[in-house]
């Protein structure tokens, strides 16, 4: 169990600081494209901004943000739109993941439609990653007892 | 038996570096990783898929199915860890 | 000297993935097994993307300009961007197996109060 020890000064800097964190995972979601970054890195970096809440404050604190209902479902989201977007290639007459296919439905040429759904698929390994990280964390920190079934 | 660990573990550490002997040498143009495939993927890799980040382009574009089976690999455990541990509290 | 000079990366690697194995088959405690695997995994990688280096090269990113002028890119000038994309699955499922396992083990220590290997075992006896 983690245990409830309140200090000012934590609180205070994490309140703060995590919208900032959470500003930077996107960034590097988003500029995955031009410098190091992706979607694994800026999932596992929105993920901590979470992890951050739960050391700082109470479990019940960061329970109430992101219930685990919430993130069962983010967890399949992200695959559900990487497997879409492959889907639609498919759909639209080329081979799985192909994107460049996707240029006849976007008023895009070939190439530049890879480059759209190479931002796709990674904003969806991101939420995907996001939510794993979350999840596992707190199926370890509270020893598996929450409050409500996955009904 | 914590000697027998160590005598396995020096064992094992001497025999790698005795295989380290055949290895390319640090930062060879020419060693046999940089040589095949690797050439075609930075150059063709802008033109192509229009990404400046080779690392990416690779990873989402030419390699996204293995990208698909790892998401799926950090999904399921979540799932392990969903299906080993949730119990409701009573 | 020479041979020194172009071979000492993969035996600082080799003395990091020796370290874990020692502390995967040497220690009692199931925690520092784990830590010991972690270790070992982390060596593994730092020693793939080792093979990438290229000597006076940069990283796999091309000079793009404003407007998307192009110009012809060499490959010479730029390191071996597959090790790199081989390694960010690797460490993907390192944390995968890492959270699976500290599972098992929070399991392991609901069953039997203890987490040290050889009272483990006499405990099932």
């Amino acid at each position: 169990m983690i245990s409830y020890l309140e200090d000012v000064i934590l609180q205070t800097v994490c309140r703060i600081l995590i919208p900032f964190i959470q500003v930077y995972g996107l960034y590097v979601i988003a500029h995955g494209h031009h410098s190091p970054g992706g979607g694994f890195q800026g999932g596992v970096i929105l993920g901590a901004s979470f992890i951050l809440l739960c050391v700082a404050y109470d479990i019940n604190e960061a329970k109430r943000r992101m219930t685990e209902k919430v993130d069962t479902v983010f967890c399949s989201l992200g695959l559900i739109i990487y497997s879409g977007i492959g889907l639609i290639c498919l759909v639209l007459g080329g081979s799985y993941l192909n994107y460049s296919r996707l240029g006849q439905v976007l008023p895009v040429n070939p190439v530049d439609a890879r480059s759209i759904g190479i931002l796709g698929i990674e904003i969806g390994v991101g939420i995907t990653v996001m939510a794993v990280m979350i999840s596992i964390f707190l199926d370890l920190a509270s020893r598996g007892e929450h409050e409500e079934g996955l009904e | 038996m914590k000697l027998l660990a160590l005598f396995a573990v020096c064992a094992t550490g001497v025999l790698l570096i005795y295989g380290t002997v055949d290895m390319p040498d640090w930062g060879d143009p020419h060693s046999p990783a940089s040589v095949h495939v690797s050439p075609r993927y930075i150059e063709k890799a802008m033109e192509e898929t229009a990404v400046p980040n080779i690392v990416t382009a690779v990873l989402a574009d030419y390699r996204g199915y293995d990208t698909l089976g790892e998401t799926v690999v950090i999904f399921t455990a979540a799932m392990a860890c969903i299906l080993l541990m949730r119990r409701r509290r009573k | 000297m020479e041979f020194i000079l172009t071979k000492y990366h993969y035996w600082i690697y080799i003395i990091l993935m020796m370290i874990g194995f020692y502390a995967m088959i040497g220690k009692r405690n199931l925690v520092k097994k784990l830590v010991g695997m972690n270790i070992f995994q982390t060596a593994i990688i730092l020693y793939f993307i080792s093979t990438g280096a290229k000597r006076g090269a940069t990283i796999p990113i091309v000079d793009h300009g404003q407007g998307g002028a192009m110009h012809a890119v060499n490959a010479a000038y730029y390191v071996n961007p597959l090790p790199h994309v081989l390694m960010l699955t690797a460490i993907v499922v390192m944390v995968s197996t890492f959270g699976v396992a500290l599972a098992l083990i929070i399991m392991v220590y609901r069953r039997y109060k203890t987490l040290e290997e050889d009272e483990i075992l006499e405990l099932r006896k």
